[in-house]
């Protein structure tokens, strides 16, 4: 009987094709926008995940988030790196600037100060030009961002010189890094140039970076900061899920996405319900041809089911092959989703919301099949 | 086939006994039969005839067990089928009882062959098996070239023939048929009827067929006329005034 119910699936092409679209398109739509949003709330902890070496985020009490800063006096560095257990603490500058390019644009961009000596706070990897160029005078480092939103297409980067408060800037390196949150260009320097570079009040150090002893874990160091300078510390899991939180608390996007999530879950019950009720009416003479044969109701059942959940395993397959490539393209291809992957909690989510819209318009469809009478057959 | 009810070999094919049924509409009981008794021997092709509204289609669903009557007792080949519980009733059906429909209710999407083996699949046979048996049986109703054809590629008639071929795939012991020549011209009506009377009748057999079509009288073993909910006449003909 199960290859029954499959052949009478799959021989009504256009109402198979139009229950496989539906799935389809559900989970694309599912998958893909919570893994955009999953990511996008990662890149509220881009920055601090992008400094490996810092175990603890030393601030003002008042700051919320790597862009929402109140900056400290310089002595706070003393202060952190006089507190027993720290193994090294370097300044770390982060603030907004207006940058003025060659053909004289002007964009908002992230300017990022790098201990001047050991060059901590730096990104890792380099796309192009060397880490030592750094201590050149006038030298700024963009990230993937800046080296295609401040030039025009074809020009490389390396050697162009930028406008940053009155000062002069010129590009000699591209970082490998993710865009932040909000896809501002980054540039990345000394932290005295950073400090040349964005004018500002007495106190302008943004944070203190700092490396725990052997012996001592980030958690026990933070407490420990916090106790001796009066000083905000933070782990850099804590600092980074304070970014993410910021997001969370103060955007949109949460409500944004979940709204596209829900309407990618009722467009796919709407479309599969409709399409599968019409199949069931289309064949209820049969199945109740097949009932007064003497098919009983747990294979009527089984029929049912098995067609619900052919369809929701090949719709969920193709959704999630389309929503993986468009990721992956996007990710390979474009600077704003570089960097994104699908966690893979986000396949086992869509699935079990394709199960329920499955169950739904299953049980909907089986309840018209099971509510006929053999006997209208012979009406 | 587990659970197979065995029948008797020396009762009627169908003996019914104080049958009624009511049906509600607009709130009120309306009894469409009224207190009806039959014997059907076996080896009988049996018409049951009338004008719409008469009964006739109750009482077949009733004579085929998937219509309750509200009162009296059915036994099919000595099985009293109503007493049986719900899921035996449909086992009782699957084995027993052969059906042929005025539409054919075929499924559309599978071939003749498998439409026609449908009930042996659902008694559990292997498809591959049900199939070759259901094609033999085409091949008998010379339907053997068409036995791979959906029956959207089928005529009336061929679609009718595979419908019987599903009635008789797996050797039922009662076959009931709804208005079996309907659809189709005098010819092929006659010679569906022959078949189902070559096929379906046998010592041990009975087929039962409602039909309001004069020109296939002559073919049945017995004619039975229903007029509200009663049946008014029983012979082997049919009488002067309605023929």
């Amino acid at each position: 009987m199960i290859w029954i119910a499959i052949r009478m699936l799959t021989g009504d092409r256009q109402k198979f094709y139009g229950l496989v679209f539906g799935i389809a398109f559900s989970t694309l739509l599912i998958t893909q926008q919570l893994t955009i949003f999953i990511n996008l709330l990662e890149r509220g902890a881009t920055a601090v995940y992008g400094i490996s070496t810092a175990d603890v985020w030393v601030m003002d009490p008042v700051t919320r988030s790597q862009d929402v800063v109140y900056p400290m006096p310089s002595t706070a560095l003393d202060q952190v790196r006089s507190v027993p257990g720290v193994s090294w603490a370097v300044p770390h500058f982060r603030a907004g600037a207006a940058v003025r390019t060659e053909e004289g644009d002007l964009e908002g961009v992230t300017v990022v100060g790098v201990d001047d000596s050991t060059l901590i706070g730096l990104p890792r990897k380099m796309i192009e030009g060397d880490v030592s160029a750094l201590s050149r005078p006038d030298s700024v480092f963009v990230d993937g961002v800046g080296s295609q939103r401040l030039f025009p297409p074809g020009k490389d980067p390396i050697g162009s010189r930028l406008e940053l408060n009155d000062q002069r800037a010129v590009v000699r390196g591209i970082v490998d890094v993710d865009p932040s949150f909000t896809s501002q260009v980054v540039l990345y320097t000394r932290y005295s140039n950073a400090l040349n570079y964005v004018p500002g009040t007495r106190n302008r150090m943004s944070f203190v970076l700092a490396r725990s002893d052997n012996g001592l874990t980030p958690n026990e160091l933070a407490e420990r900061i916090e106790k001796r300078t009066g000083l905000k510390a933070r782990t850099r899991d804590e600092f980074a899920q304070d970014g993410i939180d910021f997001i969370i608390e103060n955007t949109g996007i949460p409500i944004n996405f979940g709204i596209t999530v829900a309407l990618g879950f009722i467009v796919g019950i709407a479309i599969v319900g409709l399409t599968f009720s019409l199949f069931i009416r289309d064949n209820i003479k049969q199945f109740g041809a097949l009932k007064a044969i003497g098919v009983h109701n747990g294979k009527i059942r089984a029929m049912v089911a098995v067609q619900a959940g052919l369809v929701g395993l090949i719709g969920y397959g193709l959704g999630t092959l389309m929503a993986t490539a468009f990721i992956a393209s996007g990710a390979a291809n474009s600077a704003d989703f570089k960097g994104f992957y699908t966690p893979w909690q986000i396949p086992v989510i869509t699935l079990i919301a394709i199960a329920v819209i499955i169950a739904i318009t299953g049980w909907l469809a089986l309840r018209t099949v099971l509510k006929t009478e053999p006997a209208a057959v012979f009406r | 086939m587990n659970g197979v009810i065995p029948l008797a070999t020396d009762a009627p094919a169908i003996a019914i006994s104080d049958i009624s049924r009511d049906f509600i509409t607009g709130g009120q009981p309306i009894r469409v039969l009224h207190n009806i008794d039959l014997d059907v021997q076996a080896g009988e092709l049996t018409y049951l005839v009338g004008e719409s509204g008469s009964g006739k289609t109750t009482l077949i669903s009733i004579i085929a067990g998937i219509l309750y009557p509200t009162e009296g007792e059915v036994n099919v080949f000595g099985t009293d089928i109503y007493g049986l519980n719900d899921r035996s009733l449909v086992e009782f059906r699957l084995n027993t009882i052969g059906f042929i429909f005025q539409q054919y209710n075929l499924i559309p999407t599978i071939d003749a062959a498998s439409n026609a083996a449908v009930p042996l699949i659902a008694q559990g046979v292997d498809r591959l098996e049900a199939t070759e048996r259901a094609t033999e049986l085409l091949d008998r109703l010379n339907m053997a070239d068409h036995a791979r054809k959906l029956p959207s590629q089928l005529s009336g008639g061929q679609q009718q023939r595979v419908a019987i071929a599903r009635a008789l795939v797996h050797e039922p012991r009662l076959v009931v048929c709804d208005e079996p020549t309907a659809a189709l011209d005098a010819r092929s009506g006659r010679r569906v009827m022959d078949l189902l009377r070559d096929v379906g009748v046998a010592e041990d057999r009975s087929v039962i067929i409602v039909t309001h079509d004069n020109r296939v009288f002559d073919l049945a073993d017995r004619i039975l006329v229903m007029e509200d909910g009663r049946i008014t006449h029983d012979g082997t003909e049919m009488p002067d005034h309605q023929s």
